[in-house]
């Protein structure tokens, strides 16, 4: 690893560049598509050069002159705030549970934890018919609230944040005890201020599995004033008789990705440390 | 500043172990008490029931006129250094020195300045700013103990502070711990496994072996009449020679072999008359070349102004320390057979072999 040989340098960086070329590739492509006009985009060979509809076709998109959907914006802003709540929910509900797991005796406390733990192994996909049902009954179809709190609970985080837990020496705890500080607020002041990194790595990843979520929001959304963009692109591809309309479909998909790709830079450096190390 | 009090205190875990088995002690006001014992003496768990960590199985702890088995830790006016400081780690050191003042919703002015005052008894004012991830250990354990001295408590507790510090600066903590408790006059609580840190800082050390305090004392009572051959064998370094004799009716001193030694027998306890006991020396307090204890030498040991003579009487072991220069002239052989004495009629310990308490009469 530590080795210098010229050659070796030279093919580990062309291993790396095919790697960033394929994955790069397509995105490019999509990028070039969403800058051309329909008829341009479904000539054969495409131009791999950037069109000049550019601000033409996000406008669109955008304030929604597009067919079959509302205005993108309106759907970014229903990700957005299906992404944060179910991140910041999720962080909430699973600190203060392995909170308690971790610090506190009560009746049942090892099998409160193992339900919690089972569950890991349920995904959403599983429960969906149930969780419709009960979503359903609750009134709560095409609203934030169905949206969210069904994929609020996390047994991965709350996994993750006992784990981080026990390794918070007990002096810590039995001097805010003595310091007078009660149960909450030394969760205040001390265990929350400790998570910060492991908060930020499950925060970016929490974000993203927000955004991502598909089948969920298919289900439980009627109006389209509820849909998600990832929805949105799905329901742009038009089938049977219509004709899609691809520099906007890729437009969207451009515009999709800037959140999560814009949450991943802004928080990469505590991703990593949270990921990596536990601060102590 | 209080008085503390123990009364018949026990514990004993859910488990059904019994850690503690009856204290009872009194501590005065502004009194250094260090505990020391081996680990699992239950020395840190009685430390922890007097802060109110461990709750108390039987018995009444009271600090000042107040029995305290009830009250939370914050309620008993202590304050705790641990052993390996327990600080903040995102807190500043002003804010770990404050954190306790703050909760107890001190008025800010007051808060600094009690935090300033701590800081510059113990030398901490330029470092207020960091993080206890930047300071040395020896800082951090100061910061430790501003946090304690800023809550302003009826006790001090120590658990085990210098524990985790090296040699050089164990030393010089040590020294400073005793400065401070000079100047603040604090009741303190000192739990150590380390001898010559509770010799050196103790007004009154209380000896432990499993749950039970064996002697309670002032650090020269301990070392000079140990109650039993534990506290005899676990004070001192290296630790009190014991030689298992018989004494027969002519108060003739005999070890196993039934062979007489030449020891000046005045001193022997009356009751020991026609008994087996355990005879204890200290390694400084035995002559070299006088007659008394035949010893085939097997081993020396410079440590510089001094040595320490390891040798055998029959199966026995005996330790001498003395002083370098008596050997000079006639050096030591490995295996040479010697005589050792006591330097004074006063120097032979008598323990009981079944129960290992001190016999005095």
């Amino acid at each position: 690893m530590i080795e210098r040989r010229p050659v070796l340098d030279i093919i580990t960086h062309l291993v790396l560049i095919v790697g960033v070329v394929i994955i790069a590739f397509p995105i490019y492509v999509t990028f070039v598509a969403s800058t051309q006009t329909a008829q341009e985009v479904a000539r054969a060979p495409m131009s791999l050069l950037p069109g000049s509809h550019f601000f033409e076709n996000y406008w669109k998109v955008l304030v929604g002159d597009a067919a079959n959907t509302p205005p993108v914006a309106r759907m970014m802003w229903i990700s957005t705030v299906m992404a944060l709540v179910i991140a910041i929910g999720k962080i909430a509900i699973s600190m203060l549970s392995a909170f308690a797991v971790v610090y506190f005796r009560f009746r049942f406390r090892m099998f409160f934890f193992w339900m919690i733990f089972v569950t890991l192994m349920l995904p959403v996909e599983v429960r969906i018919a149930p969780t419709y049902k009960v979503v359903a009954d609750l009134g709560m179809l095409n609203s934030y609230a169905g949206l969210t709190l069904p994929l609020i609970a996390s047994a991965t985080a709350t996994f993750l944040f006992r784990q981080f837990f026990l390794t918070v020496p007990d002096e810590l705890i039995e001097a805010a005890r003595i310091d007078g500080a009660g149960p909450m607020r030394f969760f205040w002041d001390v265990l929350l201020p400790l998570s910060r990194t492991s908060i930020a790595a499950l925060f970016v990843i929490q974000f993203i599995y927000g955004w991502n979520q598909y089948l969920w929001p298919l289900i439980i959304t009627t109006h389209e004033n509820m849909y998600p963009v990832v929805i949105g692109i799905k329901r742009m591809i038009a089938g049977g008789d219509s004709v899609t309309e691809w520099n906007l479909v890729m437009a969207t998909a451009l515009l999709a990705m800037i959140p999560p790709v814009a949450v991943v830079v802004f928080m990469q450096k505590w991703f990593v440390k949270g990921l990596v190390d536990a601060e102590k | 500043m209080a008085t503390l009090s123990f009364r018949n205190v026990t514990k004993t875990y859910p488990n059904g172990v019994a850690v503690i088995h009856g204290i009872d002690m009194d501590v005065s006001d502004g009194e250094f008490i260090v505990i020391v014992g081996p680990s699992g003496c239950g020395k840190s768990t009685l430390m922890r029931m007097v802060a109110g960590l461990e709750s108390i199985t039987g018995g009444e702890i009271s600090i000042g006129d107040k029995v305290v088995n009830r009250l939370e830790p914050a309620e008993r006016d202590i304050a705790m250094v641990f052993q390996n400081y327990a600080l903040y780690p995102h807190m500043s050191v002003f804010d770990n020195m404050a954190y306790g003042l703050k909760i107890r919703k001190l008025p800010k002015a007051e808060i600094q300045n009690k935090v300033q005052d701590a800081a510059r008894i113990l030398e901490l004012s330029h470092l207020l700013d960091r993080r206890p991830g930047q300071l040395s250990g020896g800082q951090r354990q100061r910061v430790a103990m501003g946090r304690a001295i800023v809550r302003d408590p009826k006790v001090f507790l120590f658990d085990e502070p210098l524990s985790n510090l090296d040699a050089k600066l164990r030393v010089q903590m040590r020294l400073e711990i005793q400065k401070l408790h000079r100047r603040l006059g604090t009741t303190s609580l000192y739990v150590t496994h380390d001898q010559v840190e509770a010799m050196t800082l103790a007004q009154r050390m209380v000896v432990m072996n499993k749950g039970i305090p064996e002697q309670i004392g002032t650090p020269v009572e301990v070392f000079e009449r140990p109650a039993s051959v534990f506290v005899a064998s676990f004070i001192g370094s290296p630790p009190m020679n014991l030689i298992p004799v018989q004494i027969d009716a002519q108060r003739r001193i005999l070890d196993d072999n039934g062979t007489a030694l030449e020891l000046d027998s005045a001193q022997v306890p009356p009751s020991l008359l026609g008994r087996k006991a355990l005879m204890g020396i200290r390694p400084e307090h035995i002559k070299l070349h006088a007659r008394g204890i035949p010893v085939t030498v097997e081993m020396v040991e410079v440590l510089g102004s001094e040595q320490l003579i390891h040798g055998r009487h029959g199966d026995t072991p005996i330790v001498v320390r003395c002083p370098i220069g008596l050997t000079r002239e006639y050096p030591l052989q490995i295996g040479e057979a010697i005589q050792l004495g006591a330097d004074s009629d006063h120097a032979l310990h008598w323990f009981d072999p079944d129960t290992g308490k001190r016999i005095d009469n």
